[in-house]
């Protein structure tokens, strides 16, 4: 992590209301290139509404937002400027069900990036290859397991070439046995330089694999650090309770 | 007087059903298309196309087909535009058809999981992209057996258009009716033709149906 760098993610006293229920209330943010954030918390901190800010998913009603130097606006070529830079990778996979595996990963980057097709397909299979899936190019959603189909989501995430990749509790819909797998694609991504924002309730694998650590807590981030020292010695009593209700 | 026989009864009541059978696509295709323009227009989160839409939609399926019928056919005149019961059926049915297709259609892209147009979304596809290579490839497959459903009541709604004086298969009925003194007979024919039209379709719809079931599970 170099403190030094340009922000990738520069966020400030982000509000973000669902009509009365104020669900981030100020969220001041920066992440450098090749950082790996974990946040953590309670259902209902606003940790996924945080995540699904920074690529447009939801609208805010204060602060800003900037990706890259880019700030944020509702505006649709803007945002898709946007969204090419910030791929999502989510709970439920969302695989389009009725396109083979190979077409999910080519969708967009044919439509949004128009490329020729041969390429598009070999580096299709390049990315099935990287998430360990060679083999299902033709394969179909319905066809395969549940960590299967979250490889298959990443791959489709990474075709787009972000520069960072937004993870919202992506293990949370699996069998626990499938979780290892997808978790190690996540770590050869952290490995290899990508920034990561992800939301996990996986607690060993946030500690083993990110650069820092961010705990929500009512809409706030309420204690952030790197991850030996929160996890370690949490400083705030919200976090402390947190922590301990997880080992019950 | 002349005499007819039960052929020239049939001979000529088919002669009608076929107007019936091109009146009741004219209909369906033309109402297609509107009611797919509407359903784009409506899932474009315009809040007064959302509000046209739903107008729109409560007034065909809250006023009786009948009354849609005379006013395209005595309304357009009223405005000086000269039309034949053939532009006011088409017009009035291809309206109506229009109204319930879009309401069917996007109940079937309701049922698409929200995540769908998240993830098409997040990967930066445009609205009109998210709808034509993701929502709607999803939606056709459960739109098919409501909407070969609704066709059968086109058929039969395209009865009403003997009222305003277009000779289909009701209106054959009637005239030959005029002939024969034979109403029983002549409508009994009628009611057969229909339901010889109506129920083929009526048993695809329900085979499609079936199939939908058996290739979710």
């Amino acid at each position: 992590m170099q403190a030094d760098a340009k922000p990738i993610i520069q966020i400030t006293g982000l509000r973000k209301s669902f009509g009365t229920n104020e669900v981030l209330k100020g969220i001041d943010l920066t992440v450098a290139p090749g950082e790996v954030i974990a946040i953590i918390g309670k259902s209902g901190s606003g940790k996924s509404t945080l995540l699904r800010c920074i690529n447009g998913l939801e609208t805010f009603q204060a602060g800003s937002l900037a990706v890259d130097g880019l700030a944020l606006t509702h505006d649709e070529a803007a945002l898709r400027a946007l969204r090419q830079r910030v791929g999502m990778i989510f709970q439920s996979f969302n695989l389009f069900p009725h396109l083979s595996v190979g077409r999910n990963i080519m969708l967009a980057p044919t439509l949004v990036k128009k490329p020729d097709t041969a390429n598009m397909a070999a580096q299709a299979r390049k990315l099935l290859e990287r998430v360990g899936l060679s083999e299902k190019f033709d394969a179909f959603p319905d066809q395969l397991s549940g960590g299967q189909q979250q490889r298959v989501a990443i791959a489709r995430a990474l075709a787009m070439e972000p520069a960072v990749l937004l993870c919202d509790e992506i293990t949370s819909a699996l069998d626990p046995e499938l979780v290892g797998e997808v978790l190690r694609v996540v770590e050869s991504l952290a490995n290899e330089g990508m920034t990561l924002l992800m939301v996990t309730h996986e607690m060993a694998f946030a500690r083993k694999v990110s650069n820092r650590v961010i705990f929500m807590h009512q809409g706030k981030v309420h204690e952030e650090g790197p991850p030996e020292r929160l996890f370690k010695d949490p400083q705030t009593a919200e976090l402390k309770q947190f922590l301990s209700s997880l080992t019950d | 007087m002349v005499e007819f026989t039960l052929w020239d009864i049939f001979r000529n009541l088919l002669v009608g059903a076929q107007w019936t059978v091109l009146l009741s696509l004219i209909a369906f295709v033309g109402g297609g298309a509107v009611g797919l323009a509407l359903l784009v227009l409506r899932l474009g989160k315009m809040v007064w196309a959302e509000w046209l839409t739903r107008a729109y939609v409560q007034l065909f399926q809250g006023t009786p087909l009948l009354m849609q019928l005379f006013l395209a056919y005595f309304g357009l005149a009223l405005f000086g535009i000269k039309t034949s019961a053939w532009v006011a059926a088409i017009l009035a049915l291809t309206l109506y058809t229009s109204a319930f297709l879009t309401e069917i259609w996007r109940g079937c892209v309701n049922a698409i999981p929200k995540g769908q147009w998240e993830a098409a979304e997040a990967l930066a596809l445009s609205f009109t992209e998210r709808l034509r290579y993701v929502i709607l490839p999803q939606a056709f497959k459960i739109a098919i057996p409501p909407t070969v459903g609704f066709l059968v009541q086109v058929i039969k709604g395209t009865a009403l258009a003997s009222v305003i004086g277009f000779v289909e298969l009701t209106r054959t009925g009637t005239m030959i009716t005029n002939a024969t003194f034979k109403p029983f007979l002549v409508y009994s024919c009628v009611a057969l033709l229909y339901f010889a039209l109506c129920f083929p379709i009526s048993l695809y719809a329900k085979k499609l149906e079936n199939r939908l079931n058996a290739s979710r599970r």
